[in-house]
């Protein structure tokens, strides 16, 4: 008997704006012009944070960390599309989205500095429900699923979660659990990959053979799009379609956003060990923040070239400012790290606590409290 | 002979081994063309190809379950974790097939395959890339775990595990890979796996230690030695399991006084099981109880307050001092 079709599939991609900055109107999606200048505004912080950052450590003020510059649009856009009860569960390379649902800046220099107070945030509300920075590739796809099942069991029908990951990650097998448990319990999770082309030094076309990341969620039998993730409005627009999808019983959906990590995977590491300058100049051509601004400018004639730059020299001053807030900072208590070992006190930890104490009054050669304040500035001088 | 460092020893040893053995393959994240996040397997791609040298995908499990898949095929591989914080997803395949596969078949099947990764704090590295977590692996029965504390030894130690018959985790301390250099001779060295070395003989007191701990405690030795004018023995353990039992007992029942130093949390540990060894085997020849200097039962400290938690010359060197004082 000769074969039959059974099943056939095709995978879409969305762009509303393209890299020239031509829009599909009938694409375009409706957003306030308040909403549009917000979304402005963070993709620019995002990118300012992500520069300062790279100078300071540069010059050893700050420790090694994970650059953005390139992908604010995915997560920028999903921020907006997101209510402020949605979780965020994200990875590390979504700095746009954290700091839209309220993080400021200086959290993130804590954080990579090394401290866990720049880990997590108890206000506002979108910060309870955003979880700290995880680094493990796709351990956080499974969380997002399981948070989802979570509120839908309490009662909370109209709260959604969106997950980032990137393309490294899906090749490790939470992922793929993470997509098949959120589309047999039909939670609503929107899983958002962001495509930067690069695992460190690992391609995508070596990371998987598929055509596109967005046809997995074929296989595990739930709405998988792929898009341009240098565009914003196509970001905004897709993950919002997701999330109503989601709030309305339908489900999960994989987004795959097609982007570049125009610098390197963390300031450890050397791109020219595996990727030429051409190619990140290609990408250089397609920056999403030329492109949104132009049509800003262009299209809704909402900002002039010299708006964009007084909006650029104040968050440039804002982030300074940051900068300076998190270096005045002193009062880091050596032994934090016995704080949360666990939710009551145990006489074990508490034991050790007192010999690491002691220990460190020993050193500061006087008594507990002159210690204290001593090993306090040890631990801020790091 | 040339000085190298950790790193370019490990190097050595691969390179060698390759040559050696065409059944040497490595595999890991980033290992190929980029040669390694810490430059570990330099010039392997270019010379032996993406055939004996592969770029995986990015999933520590599949690398692992791969590899014991290669090595029941007849290979040799070099599985590499990016760091050992990642390494826990391949857990599952560690313990559940490569630990007892040799057991399961009466001995059909082995898995001669080497799982290195760097482990350790010290180098103000970000999450999960500080953790000094031996003792897990070693509660593995059937897993071999070796861990060198200088370039000379992780050549001929790792040169060893690749040759093994056996599953081996090769841990190394991050902390000591550019630390400094040692004379590593060009021919072949191999060092026995199961063997400690007594790297300071003495009569005094017994120190033991592994890895990157293995620098301070040597330090704060060599401080009380000439402030004290004792001699104290050190016993670098370089193979955590199976354990040189018979060296740490042999050292302990001459000296009768030890501190055993360990960068990982202290409680269900490896200085624990040194303790037991101590008890099971010199109980009747000690004249102090045995310290251990330790990591504290904190999950690891982010980098701003990490050097507060590692066990240092200073912490070391007072437990030593303490210990001799015992009467």
């Amino acid at each position: 008997m000769p074969l039959t079709t059974i099943e056939s599939f095709s995978v879409s991609y969305l762009q509303v704006l393209d890299e020239n900055g031509v829009l599909d109107r009938a694409l375009e999606p409706e957003l306030s012009d308040a909403d549009l200048l917000r979304l402005h505004r963070f993709m620019e912080m995002a990118r300012d944070s992500d520069q300062r950052m790279l100078k300071l450590q540069r010059q050893g003020r700050i420790g090694t960390f994970p650059l953005c510059t390139g992908q604010e649009a995915p997560s920028c856009g999903a921020a907006l599309a997101m209510r402020e009860s949605d979780w965020l569960v994200a990875s590390y390379r979504e700095r746009g989205a954290r700091l839209m649902r309220g993080e400021p800046p200086t959290q993130d220099y804590l954080y990579y500095n090394g401290f866990e107070e720049g880990a997590a945030m108890a206000e506002p509300l979108s910060m309870r429900r955003t979880t700290p920075t995880q680094v493990i590739l796709a351990a956080q796809t499974l969380h997002a699923v399981g948070i989802a099942y979570a509120m839908r069991l309490q009662g909370e029908k109209d709260t959604a979660v969106v997950t980032f990951l990137g393309d490294g990650a899906t090749s490790q097998g939470d992922f793929h659990e993470a997509l098949n448990f959120a589309a047999v319990w039909q939670v609503p999770v929107v899983f958002i990959c962001q495509n930067n082309q690069w695992a460190i030094s690992h391609p995508r076309e070596k990371q998987t053979r598929s055509e596109t990341i967005a046809q997995k969620a074929i296989a595990y039998g739930m709405p998988g799009l792929q898009l341009d993730g240098n565009d914003v409005l196509a970001c905004y627009r897709a993950t919002r379609e997701a999330l109503d999808r989601a709030r309305s019983g339908g489900g999960p959906t994989l987004l795959e956003a097609v982007t570049y990590r125009l610098l390197m995977h963390t300031t450890a590491d050397d791109p020219r060990k595996y990727r030429s300058e051409a190619d990140e100049q290609a990408w250089w051509r397609k920056d999403p923040l030329v492109r949104f601004r132009k049509y800003l400018k262009e299209v809704k004639g909402l900002l002039t070239d010299a708006d964009i730059e007084r909006i650029q020299h104040e968050i440039s001053e804002e982030n300074k400012q940051h900068v300076q807030a998190f270096e005045a900072r002193k009062d880091f208590k050596p032994d934090a790290s016995f704080d949360f070992v666990f939710g009551t006190r145990h006489a074990v930890i508490e034991e050790q606590r007192a010999l690491f104490l002691q220990d460190l009054a020993r050193r500061a050669g006087a008594g507990e409290d002159g210690a204290r304040t001593a090993a306090r500035e040890e631990a801020a001088h790091g | 002979m040339a000085k190298l460092n950790m790193v370019q020893a490990i190097n050595l040893a691969l390179m060698q081994e390759m040559e050696r053995d065409p059944a040497v393959v490595v595999l890991g994240e980033d290992v190929g063309v980029n040669e390694g996040v810490f430059r570990v397997t330099a010039g392997l791609h270019r010379k032996y190809g993406a055939e004996r040298v592969i770029d995986t995908p990015l999933a520590e499990s599949a690398i692992l379950g791969t590899s014991i898949g290669m090595a029941l095929g007849g290979l040799r591989p070099v599985a590499e974790m990016q760091f050992s914080g990642f390494s826990y997803l391949a857990i599952g395949q560690l313990e559940g097939n490569a630990s007892r596969m040799r057991a399961r078949t009466r001995g059909l099947f082995s898995c001669p395959l080497v799982m290195r990764m760097p482990y350790g704090g010290g180098v103000r590295a970000l999450e999960h890339h500080s953790e000094s977590r031996e003792a897990t692996y070693a509660h593995f029965p059937g897993v071999k775990v070796v861990i060198p504390s200088t370039p000379r030894k992780a050549r001929a130690l790792l040169v060893a595990a690749i040759r093994d018959p056996d599953p081996v985790v090769f841990m190394e301390p991050k902390r000591v890979y550019r630390a400094f250099r040692e004379e590593v001779p060009d021919e072949e060295e191999v060092m026995e796996i199961g063997r400690a070395d007594v790297v300071r003989e003495g009569t005094a007191l017994t120190v033991v230690a592994w890895g990157a701990m293995l620098h301070p405690t040597l330090a704060a030795v060599d401080r009380v030695q000439a402030e004290r004018g004792v001699r104290l023995e050190v016993i670098d353990l370089l193979t955590i399991a199976p354990m040189d039992v018979n060296a740490v007992a042999a050292s302990v029942q001459k000296t009768g006084r030890c501190v055993v130093v360990q960068e990982a949390p202290r409680s269900f540990s490896v200085s624990a099981e040194v303790i037991a060894v101590i008890n099971d085997k010199a109980l009747m020849q000690l004249e102090a109880p045995v310290r251990r200097v330790t990591h504290y039962d904190v999950p690891t400290p982010y980098f701003g307050r990490e050097m507060l938690y590692i066990p240092d010359e200073d912490r070391i060197g007072r437990a030593i001092e303490e210990t001799l004082d015992f009467a």
